[in-house]
């Protein structure tokens, strides 16, 4: 009952988010003809606008691409005309997923098992190690980490290649540019929820019962600890699986990410919104299925 | 403690602040590194502009950090790359405060209808990507600048310049105030029927005094470490900006625009690693540095938070 109630606030919201989306791009000056290769004169303009219905009334246009929207017709792209916003997306998004579930991957491999030994080390010197590896992680942008990789692995030692998109070994450089920061993020989160879980009360029934302290954490500790790793989890996925623009620039990668960025570059309308309907459903999505994972790993959380 | 000496919070909050040693040594190193920064020009350092025939030069004694493809020196542009994104990170940090904190203070405070509807503002927001935002946002300034530099009241280059810079710091300052107003909200929801509200309601005192007077220093402390954690998050995204070629505009620069231009002169013959490493280097530290004082302030005036 509770996520059905949830599910239908999905309705209003998602229309408020297209609807903002949909003004917002066509409030900025200028519109996506403008950067043709050849300045396209005055009445090609006027024509262009009018087969894609631009000289409407916004509200018209808006009503016209939610009947259409409902059709499951994101329209076709303003820059790329030959071929649909769904066109580009299934195209690209596949990418995206891909190289941000490895990403994610690689974040939870990475940073869950840090932030698990730094909270069990409390107050000792692989606390402060790992604390400090996780904080320094964090600010490490893939801006830099990314040509970096590029410049050591890539090109001084040739075992990745350089960029592009085919086999596994073109996944692990730019994996690692995107996950890194998220790992550093997960390790502090996990640290904190777990250093919180060994301090409650039922970790104390369960050491006083005589467990042996391997199944006090992993048991029973761990999956409490984890639930704040578990919330952020949401939207970084939404983040990650929606591509990044840094990375797949950097290493030429065909995903999502870099049309997110040109599309709202080039006022391509029409792409603009049907990225920033897809950006919002996944985290919609992903936080109600966190939230439904939350009851599961948490006997104490109920949903009214 | 042997005396019994009444503190203030933020008396308290101070002192446990100096005995967390990696907090004061970050703390101690911003300052160096801001004067460092800031003094530079003063001691004779080279012009970040100046263009030269010695173009890709290695590090060597000259340019201790070699320099770039005009052959300018790295590291001056460095010094003065890592002042503008300093100031881009407090003065964005410091419009996202101001937004924020009076969004959260007024939801908060009023509460009911005019609360739950900020605070639906604040969810769609967030279920937004902010990229579109900030782009569309910081375009739309442009475009508009870019009209004013032509016809009959054309301004100048410095004046278009300000401008330019005035527009990154609301944009980036208007997408990362969210979190802000959340946490003020919450706070004031908590303190608005407190006793000591209540009574200074009681004696006639207006809703501006109330607020300011009264539930605005109660949450100096929550809201200064937010501050601090927002200021390299900030660095961070201008960053990013300048990457896609929005944010600091050459021949100026920022940490971000140096390592984008050194990422573009990356090639499979010859490795110009300094173009990325120092530049690099420098934001990493200067966001560590500036993420542990964060997280020290944040420790100090929660006691509790973490024990």
């Amino acid at each position: 009952m509770y996520f059905l109630k949830r599910i239908l606030f999905f309705i209003p919201l998602l229309l408020v988010v297209s609807f903002l989306a949909f003004s917002l791009v066509r409030f900025v000056p200028g519109g996506p003809f403008d950067s043709e290769r050849r300045a396209a004169s005055p009445e090609i303009e006027r024509n262009l606008k009018t087969k894609y219905h631009l000289d409407e009334p916004i509200l018209k246009q808006y009503g016209r691409f939610l009947v259409d929207a409902l059709h499951g017709d994101l329209g076709p792209s303003l820059k790329y005309r030959n071929h649909t916003v769904s066109e580009i997306i299934v195209q690209g998004l596949p990418v995206s997923l891909t190289l941000g579930g490895m990403a994610f991957c690689f974040a939870l491999g990475i940073g869950i098992p840090l932030g698990f030994f730094s909270a069990v080390n409390r107050g000792g010197w692989g606390d402060y190690a790992g604390s400090f590896l996780a904080i320094l992680v964090i600010c490490i942008p893939g801006l830099v980490i990314g040509p970096m990789l590029i410049m050591f692995f890539a090109i001084k030692l040739r075992v990745f290649p350089v960029a592009l998109w085919g086999s596994w070994m073109h996944v692990v450089l730019p994996t690692v540019a995107l996950g890194l920061y998220f790992s550093g993020t997960i390790a502090r989160l996990m640290r904190e929820g777990m250093s919180t879980t060994l301090h409650s009360e039922f970790i104390m029934t369960a050491r006083a019962k005589g467990l042996s302290e391997t199944a006090v954490l992993i048991k029973h500790a761990f999956r409490i600890a984890v639930l704040p790793v578990l919330s952020y989890s949401g939207p970084m996925l939404a983040d990650l699986l929606t591509g990044s623009f840094v990375v797949e620039n950097l290493f030429q990668i065909p995903g999502i990410g870099v049309f997110m960025v040109n599309s709202s570059l080039n006022s391509d309308y029409t792409m603009v919104v049907g990225l920033v309907l897809l950006y919002a459903v996944l985290l919609l999505g992903l936080n109600l299925v966190v939230d439904f994972a939350y009851g599961l790993l948490d006997p104490r959380v109920r949903y009214e | 403690m042997s005396e019994q000496r009444h503190l203030s919070p933020n008396q308290r909050a101070w002192r446990r602040f100096r005995k967390n040693r990696p907090a004061m040594v970050a703390a101690i190193f911003l300052v160096v590194f801001v004067g460092l920064i800031l003094l530079w020009p003063l001691l004779g350092a080279t012009n970040p502009n100046a263009v030269s025939d010695a173009q890709f030069a290695k590090p060597n004694g000259q340019y201790l950090f070699g320099t770039d493809v005009h052959g300018r020196d790295l590291l001056a542009r460095i010094c003065y790359g890592a002042r503008v994104s300093l100031v881009v990170g407090v003065v964005g940090a410091a419009v996202s405060l101001v937004i924020g904190v009076s969004w959260g203070l007024v939801a908060g405070y009023v509460g009911g209808r005019t609360d739950a509807g900020m605070m639906r503002i604040v969810d769609v927001l967030y279920s937004m990507p902010t990229v579109v935002f900030v782009i569309v946002l910081i375009t739309a300034l442009n475009a508009s600048l870019a009209k004013m530099q032509t016809g009959p009241h054309a301004l100048s280059a410095s004046t278009v310049r300000m401008l330019q810079f005035t527009g990154l710091f609301v944009g980036l300052g208007a997408v990362s105030w969210l979190t802000m107003a959340r946490i003020v909200r919450g706070q004031v929801l908590s303190l608005r029927h407190r006793a000591f509200v209540d009574a200074s309601r009681v004696l006639g005192a207006t809703h501006t005094r109330i607020l300011l007077r009264h539930i605005l220093p109660n949450i100096y402390g929550i809201i200064i470490v937010y501050l601090t954690l927002t200021i390299p998050s900030i660095v961070l995204y201008e960053s990013f900006l300048s990457y896609l070629g929005l944010g600091i505009q050459p021949p100026q620069a920022s940490l971000g625009s140096l390592i984008a231009s050194g990422a573009e002169q990356i090639n499979a013959v010859r490795i110009y690693w300094w173009l990325v490493v120092y530049p690099g280097v420098t934001l990493v530290v200067t966001l560590l540095a500036l993420n542990f004082v964060g997280d020290g302030l944040r420790d100090a005036f929660d006691p509790h938070g973490d024990r």
